[in-house]
This record gives C-alpha cells, sequence and structure tokens, in this order.
C-alpha cells in the first residue's frame, strides 16, 4: 500500500500523478469500429421495441442500430440527436441498466443486453469528432426566450428553440455552463472536459448566448424576465442542499458530497486535491456512489457508504452498488448517523442500526462506530432559492403538461420541477418537450 | 464407433472428407500437410496442358460476403488453374501418393476441348499413381473464355464427348464436376453418364459479383479499377448445391451415379446432409480455406458421433437416405395442416413475429399491451416465417393438426388421407384420383 493512503486526517498527493490518471480515465472506453458493429448487430430491430419506450426521450434505438450496422454511424448520431441533443452526455452517464438496457429483449434472453450506451456514445462521438452540426436554424422569427440554467433542461430547451428560429439568451449562475453535466457527474464518466466540449458543439445551432454569473434573485428577477422576454424556462436545478441532523455535523471534515464531486471535475490537478483516509459517505443514491468511487480513486484507504435503508431501496442502481463494490467501497446498509464525533475535526461516525415496520423506519439502539476523518453527506438536495409567486407541487415547481408553471409565460423543467426521474435524460426530454411547447404558444 | 471409411468408386479413403481442387490442393506442401492433418483424400488443383502455365491476375483473386461479426458466409474467386508447369504437379503428385497410399488422390484436369490434348495429358497422369481423374467442367470465370471448364459444362454434348474420350485414354474411375451455371443440372449429368463417367461432383462455383465499391465504382474483387465476375461458394452456396445434388439422385436416368458432393460443406451436419441426398462423399474447399486444415477434427468426430447416435456404423447406410423424401411440389400432401405455436415461455417478446406476419405475411399474430404474441389459428396458414426470423431456437413450432379436427382458418375438418394438387378440384389438369 502506497504510503500516502494510510496518512492520516484528509490530505492530498496520497497516489501518485500516473494512479491518479490511471483511475480517472474512461470507465467504459469508446468502443472501435469493428466493436460497434459486433455490438450493433446483437440488436434484434425489435418490433415497437421496449428499449425506445424505456428511454424518457424516445430515441429511436433499432434505428441507430440498424445505421451503424450499415456502416453510417453519423447517421445513427444523428438518429440519436434528433431526439436528445446531448446525446452523448447521455451515452456516458445514462443509468442504462435501469432504462433502455434493463428492457432489452437480450437482457431477457441471456441476460446480456445490447449495450445501448456504448454504441450510442460510438454513434454521437462519430458526429461530435467530425465537428458538423447537423441541425439547422429556422428563419428567425423575432421572438426571444430567457433560458434560466445552463444545465441539461435548460441547454436542450434552448437548442430547440433555436431550431424554430428563436433567439435564447441563457441566464447562468456558475462561471461555466453544463450543470451537473459539468459540476455534478462523476469524473470517470465524462472525460476530457467532455461536458464543455458538447455545449460548444450544441451552440454551433447559432441565435443561443450564454450569460455566465447571472443569478436569479440577484440583479434578475423572473419578474422582470417575464417583462422582457416573450417567454421564460426554468431549469436552475436543486440548489440547496438537505441538512444532516446528527450531533456533530458542524465539525471540520463534514461537507456535502455535491460540492466534493463539484472539486474533483474542477481540479485543474488532482494530486492537489485532499481526501480523508476514512471517509464515510451518507446517503444511498447515485451522489453517494459517484462521492464514494472518487474517494476510493483519489486514494482513500477505507471508504463506506452508510445508508439507513435496505440495499434495494438505494437510489443508485444495481449496477452502481456493485461499481462502488468492485472498487472496494464498503456498503453498509440498516444504518443512520447519529453523531459526529472528534475533537474540532471529525473522527469517529457514529451509526445506529435501523429496522423498518409498515415502513416506518426506527434506530434499534444498537449502535456501531467507525473511523471517519471526512464525512460526505449524500442525503438530497433541495429546490432552495426558487423564485417567489411559483405553485410548488412538494417541493418542487408545479407544472402542468409540458412545463407549464403556474404563472402565465413561465415554463419549468430539469430536477426543480416536480415529476419525473432527476437524471439528465429526463432533464432533457423536458426542456425538449417545453421548448415545443413554447414554440406553440408563440407562433399561435 | 462408427466407420467412417469411404469406398468411393473403388477408391478407398479413412474418411468421406476430400479437400476439393483448388488453392488448398495446388502443391505438394499444402497436400501432404493436409493428409497429415486427417483429410480422407484431395483433388488436386486444376491441372492444364503441357506448355507455358496459366497466369494469374496479380491483384485481389478473391471477394466475401460476411455474416456478423465477418464470419465469412460466401467466397468468390477469380483464380485460374494451376499457374505451375504440368511436370512440376504431376512429379508432386507421384511422390505424395507413394507415401500416403492410404489416401485418395484424383487429378482434375482441363485441357482444351480436343481428343489430342486429352490423349497427351491422361497417360501422363495415369503414370503418377493417382486414383482418378476429375474433369473440370464447371471453372465459371477466365477459362471458359477460352472455351474451357464451363464453357464445356454449358453443353452437354461435349461433356459426353469429353467423358467418352477420357473413358477410352485411362482406366481409372472418371469423375465429371459439374457446373451450376445451367438451366437444368440434370441434362450435364446424364450426359456425363451417357459418356461413361464413373461419377459425377458437384457443384462448381456460381457467376457472382460479390460487391461493388461505391467510390469507384469498380465490381470486386477489383483489378486496377474493373472486375470480372468470379465463382461463388462457401456456406451460402450450400442449398443451390443440395438442390443439384438432389435433382441428379432422384433423375431416372442419372439415379444410382454416384456423386461427390461440394458447395458450403462447412460443419458435418453439412456433410451428413451432402450424404444423405445421395452423396458418396463430399468436397471442401472454403471451410478449410476460412479455418485451416485443422477442422477436419471436427468434420470427422462430428460425423462419427450422430452416426453413432443413429446407429449408422458405416457411412455407406446413410447414402440416399433422405433422396426419396424429395419430390415435386405437386406431389405435396395437400391435406397435411399445421399451426405456428408461440412458446410462451421461451419467448423473449422481441416482436419479430408479430411484424412479420402483419407485415409481410398472413397477420395472422396478434400483440398485446403487455407484448404478449399469438397465433391466430383462424388466420395461419403455417408458412413458418416467424419461425425462421425468431431469434431464439426452439420458441416457435409447427404443430400439425390430428386428422378429425377442424382447421380453424377454413372451417373444414383435416382429412386423413394423401391428396395432392394433381387430384385437386381448383387444378384445371387434374386427373381423377387413381
Amino acid at each position: 500500500m502506497a504510503q500516502g493512503q494510510i496518512a492520516p486526517g484528509i490530505v492530498s498527493g496520497r497516489l501518485s500523478s500516473d494512479e491518479l490518471t490511471s483511475n480517472f480515465t474512461d470507465l467504459h472506453p469508446p468502443l472501435a469500429p469493428h466493436e460497434a458493429a459486433v455490438a450493433a448487430d446483437r440488436c434484434y430491430f425489435c418490433y415497437d421495441a421496449p428499449c425506445v419506450t424505456a428511454c424518457p426521450t424516445d430515441i429511436d434505438i433499432p434505428l441507430f442500430m440498424r445505421q451503424i450496422q450499415a456502416g453510417q454511424p453519423e447517421a445513427a448520431g444523428e438518429t440519436i440527436l434528433a431526439q436528445n441533443i446531448l446525446g452523448g452526455m447521455c451515452a456516458r452517464v445514462c443509468p442504462t441498466e435501469t432504462l433502455c438496457e434493463e428492457v432489452c429483449v437480450r437482457e431477457t434472453a441471456e441476460g446480456s443486453p445490447v449495450e445501448i450506451g456504448r454504441l450510442q456514445r460510438y454513434a454521437t462521438d462519430s458526429v461530435m469528432v467530425g465537428g458538423s452540426h447537423p441541425f439547422q436554424r429556422a428563419a428567425p422569427t423575432g421572438k426571444t426566450v430567457a433560458v434560466i440554467g445552463a444545465g441539461p433542461a435548460g441547454l436542450a430547451c434552448a437548442h430547440r428553440l433555436a431550431m424554430f428560429g428563436h433567439d435564447v439568451v441563457i441566464h447562468e449562475s456558475r462561471p461555466k455552463p453544463g450543470g451537473l453535466n459539468e459540476y455534478g457527474i462523476a469524473a470517470y464518466k465524462s472525460t476530457n472536459d467532455f461536458a464543455q466540449a458538447e455545449v460548444a458543439w450544441l451552440m454551433k445551432i447559432g441565435g443561443i448566448s450564454i450569460e455566465t454569473g447571472s443569478v436569479l434573485g440577484e440583479g434578475v428577477s423572473l419578474d422582470g424576465l417575464v417583462e422582457n422576454y416573450d417567454a421564460v424556462f426554468l431549469s436552475i436545478g436543486l440548489a440547496g442542499v438537505n441538512a444532516l441532523r446528527a450531533q456533530g455535523a458542524d465539525l471540520d471534515g463534514v461537507r456535502h458530497a455535491v460540492d466534493f464531486i463539484s472539486d474533483v471535475r474542477q481540479a485543474s490537478d488532482l494530486s492537489h486535491l485532499p481526501v480523508g483516509r476514512n471517509v464515510v459517505v451518507i446517503g444511498g443514491g447515485m451522489t453517494a456512489v459517484d462521492a464514494a468511487v472518487k474517494s476510493k480513486l483519489l486514494g482513500a484507504e477505507h471508504v463506506t457508504i452508510a445508508y439507513r435503508r435496505g440495499r434495494d431501496a438505494m437510489g443508485a442502481s444495481r449496477y452502481e452498488q456493485d461499481l462502488a463494490s468492485s472498487h472496494g467501497v464498503k456498503i453498509m446498509t440498516n444504518v443512520q448517523p447519529v453523531a459526529v464525533h472528534g475533537n474540532g475535526a471529525a473522527a469517529e461516525v457514529e451509526l445506529e442500526y435501523t429496522s423498518s415496520h409498515d415502513g416506518q423506519l426506527s434506530g434499534t439502539g444498537e449502535m456501531i462506530r467507525i473511523p471517519a476523518d471526512q464525512v460526505l453527506k449524500a442525503i438530497g438536495q433541495n429546490l432552495d432559492g426558487a423564485p417567489e409567486g411559483l405553485n410548488l407541487d412538494g417541493n418542487k415547481i408545479a407544472v402542468s403538461g409540458a412545463g407549464r408553471t403556474s404563472m402565465g409565460g413561465v415554463w419549468a423543467g430539469g430536477d426543480c420541477a416536480a415529476g419525473g426521474e432527476d437524471l439528465t435524460v429526463t432533464a432533457v426530454a423536458e426542456g425538449r418537450d417545453a421548448a415545443m411547447d413554447i414554440h406553440a404558444t408563440l407562433v399561435s | 464407433m462408427a466407420d467412417l471409411t469411404t469406398n468411393f468408386l473403388g477408391i478407398s479413403s479413412p474418411n468421406p472428407y476430400w479437400l476439393a481442387s483448388a488453392p488448398p490442393t495446388d502443391k505438394e506442401y499444402n497436400v501432404r500437410r493436409a493428409f497429415e492433418a486427417g483429410w480422407g483424400g484431395v483433388v488436386w488443383k486444376t491441372l492444364g496442358s503441357e506448355g507455358p502455365p496459366v497466369v494469374n491476375v496479380n491483384g485481389p483473386r478473391y471477394g466475401a460476403i460476411y455474416g456478423a461479426d465477418r464470419r465469412l458466409l460466401g467466397l468468390n474467386n477469380i483464380e485460374l488453374i494451376t499457374d505451375r508447369p504440368l511436370e512440376v504437379n504431376l512429379e508432386e503428385m507421384a511422390r505424395v501418393k507413394a507415401d500416403y497410399p492410404d489416401r485418395a488422390l484424383i487429378a482434375s484436369i482441363m485441357v482444351p476441348c480436343e481428343e489430342e490434348a486429352w490423349k497427351a495429358i491422361l497417360p501422363r497422369v495415369e503414370e503418377t499413381g493417382a486414383d482418378g481423374i476429375e474433369l473440370n467442367f464447371g471453372c465459371p470465370h477466365g477459362m471458359s473464355e477460352r472455351g474451357m471448364g464451363a464453357a464445356v459444362g454449358q453443353v452437354p454434348e461435349y461433356i459426353e464427348m469429353v467423358t467418352r474420350w477420357c473413358k477410352k485414354y485411362y482406366d481409372r474411375p472418371v469423375i465429371v464436376k459439374l457446373t451450376p451455371n445451367i438451366t437444368d443440372v440434370r441434362k450435364p449429368a446424364e450426359a456425363a453418364k451417357n459418356g461413361g463417367a464413373d461419377a459425377v461432383s458437384l457443384i462448381n462455383t456460381i457467376n457472382s459479383i460479390t460487391s461493388v465499391d461505391l467510390d469507384t465504382f469498380s465490381p470486386e474483387p477489383s483489378i486496377d479499377g474493373k472486375g470480372s465476375h468470379g465463382g461463388y461458394c462457401g456456406p451460402a452456396v450450400k442449398p443451390i448445391a443440395l438442390s443439384m445434388v438432389s435433382e441428379i439422385a432422384r433423375a431416372e436416368a442419372t439415379h444410382g451415379l454416384p456423386i461427390s458432393g461440394i458447395g458450403g460443406v462447412t460443419t458435418w451436419r453439412d456433410a451428413a446432409e451432402f450424404i444423405s441426398l445421395g452423396c458418396g462423399n463430399v468436397q471442401v474447399c472454403t471451410a478449410a480455406m476460412t479455418y485451416g486444415f485443422k477442422i477436419i477434427d471436427e468434420l470427422t468426430a462430428g460425423l462419427s458421433k450422430w452416426m453413432d447416435e443413429k446407429g449408422y456404423t458405416n457411412v455407406s447406410e446413410v447414402v440416399g437416405r433422405a433422396v426419396p423424401n424429395v419430390t415435386d411440389w405437386q406431389y405435396l400432401n395437400l391435406n397435411y395442416v399445421a399451426k405456428a405455436k408461440i412458446d410462451q415461455d421461451e419467448c423473449i417478446k422481441c416482436g419479430r413475429c408479430y411484424a412479420a406476419c402483419e407485415d409481410t405475411s398472413h397477420q395472422a399474430i396478434s400483440m398485446s399491451d403487455d407484448r404478449v404474441f399469438e397465433v391466430m389459428d383462424d388466420e395461419c396458414v403455417a408458412c413458418n416465417l416467424c419461425v425462421d426470423v425468431c431469434p431464439v431456437d426452439g420458441c416457435i413450432s409447427m404443430v400439425p393438426i390430428t386428422a378429425g379436427e377442424v382447421d380453424p382458418r377454413t372451417g373444414l375438418e383435416v382429412q386423413r388421407d394423401y391428396a395432392n394438387w394433381t387430384t385437386h378440384p381448383n387444378n384445371p389438369m387434374a386427373k381423377a384420383a387413381e
């Protein structure tokens, strides 16, 4: 074991630069042309294919498989991108194991689905490597739409609106566009600065401008936007992070997993990024897995995911859980955090075992303490800082139809809007569909 | 353990697999290696007349058709007969035969359609000790333009004439290799028999262009931007070969004429099928060219295992077993009624059967909202398309309706008796049942 791995506390440089580079390369390397041909050939071209039904963006998967088989990966890419303009990112980050690939009849037949995700990447990469943009902008309509947030929903909405000839101004609070594609996705799923390359490619449609550092509520108000634009699309994501209700949650070493992930994504040199020797991640979703795996890849000696319910209830798919396990992450289930102990800085996490009766979770009274110099909270995000005046549905913006909010001229989509899973692909579908509805409204 | 020893025209070989006359049998080096690998016999690459040998193109000689994962399904070639001097080939043949007396060694020959040419070469071939000769009347490219190969094979009178010369000047078995590039293969087979041939071998390769380069618009294989048709072979041609073999095996004029089966033999199963349709042995080329000589291990072990399972002790017991079951369409039993049946436990719900039946066949498969596919017996004509397109082996089967039950499609009771088109009331040429 490298000496760096057992260094106490939260320190950087646990692994050599070479090890870090190797650890953060592509999780699934791209397919070579022959590999793609063989993989695509496994598609049965199902009638009314289950994979299409399972795809939130309704990509015609059998068609693009056939186009790969027929030697035209660029045409396959266009088929994908026509439905999902962020098909390149979705190919990398979609939990295909719970979407298209889960229902692939090859999965039914032999427990091994057509590798739809990797083939989608092969097809979309072939379009982007060529540098061409296969979509054209209609004649300008003179209408201008404001999109708030340059995440997947906002980008998809903006692109579709631009195609129709509308002008789009995207207001983005962060320094770079991309939203969670840029700041949230696991680094080993989106390498080589792909999120920025994809945005640049998307912008080739024309008619879209992005104003970064433009924060809703700080100089930009919803009322002002409604007044100045023909329509507004809110794709502001979930900016708030749920708090950990446990004694010692304010100790040094305790932080939000999304911030940790963002730091990893934005780090110019991973060898300068500190990580604990003993990392405990609280939560059971994709964010928890991403944070845990990243900690391990950065050289943490022991990484534990502590989740309060059983495996089946975890938000992370079985595939993601296995991914974590294969990297040496320990997954503890049916434990909830009670306290973080330490003298100024975290040293241990105290967990209580839980049991569930009729869906009600309660502590059993049995405690366990595990070493933890770094505690990462991945217990969900919330709609913090949403503009006033919009009806909510639970903790999210209420929408009807294709993203219509309770306020006229204002649409919403992505994680901030009620309905649908909080996935990149779902956000793209919502942004695209809202754009269709906005367009229909603007031209009627 | 079944005995694979084969006696074809009195020529004994340890198994029924001969390498066909082609590139794998062009020289002593390859043939020795083939025999060491276990092949039962070889038909030496076709010899031409004495004198300067033919020349081949110096670009690609082969083109291919692929299935999934570049599995070679069909091969096309524009190679000519041996381009080595006659005396070199004859010397090598004599040496090899002397060293492998238990293996079959056949000389393939193609010389001009003149009696003197055959008269000149046959004694020299006989001196090599070869077990017999095969007359190459099938090569469809190059040589046919010079009045040889398929140009002879397409004219039954020439076949008969040349065969007669061979029987006149050569004492050992004469096999006539037939071209499939002809309307009715029975005619050349009959001509060969009339000329005294001891056997026919078929099929030679089929005229073919494998593809067109869409940048240069040159047919493939392309020689400096131009292409010529080649001869097609490999797994893709097997069905054509089986049909032609069966026609000769069951025709009155040629029934009983020994046949050496050629055309896409790739596994033991292909060989068993050719043999069951009347072939005394089989010749293999493309499979060896694709995978090398080592496939002989599977070919022999597989055939032997199958024969053991079926209780056959000698290849000759299998020869022609399927021939009585080959008939004309008009004699097929029109009272035989089957229906497709989908095994729901096996079904993976791809819907290919539905798409095929609904779009292109008889609209006899229903699809429910939850993707359950079921056959509608009142529409099903048992065409078998659903079985053919289903990716799951054994998921859809054709189940006969028992005589006495009603066919829901026609509303008529299924008859026990055999009845065919010749007596059907819809047939204007129908004869009264005898």
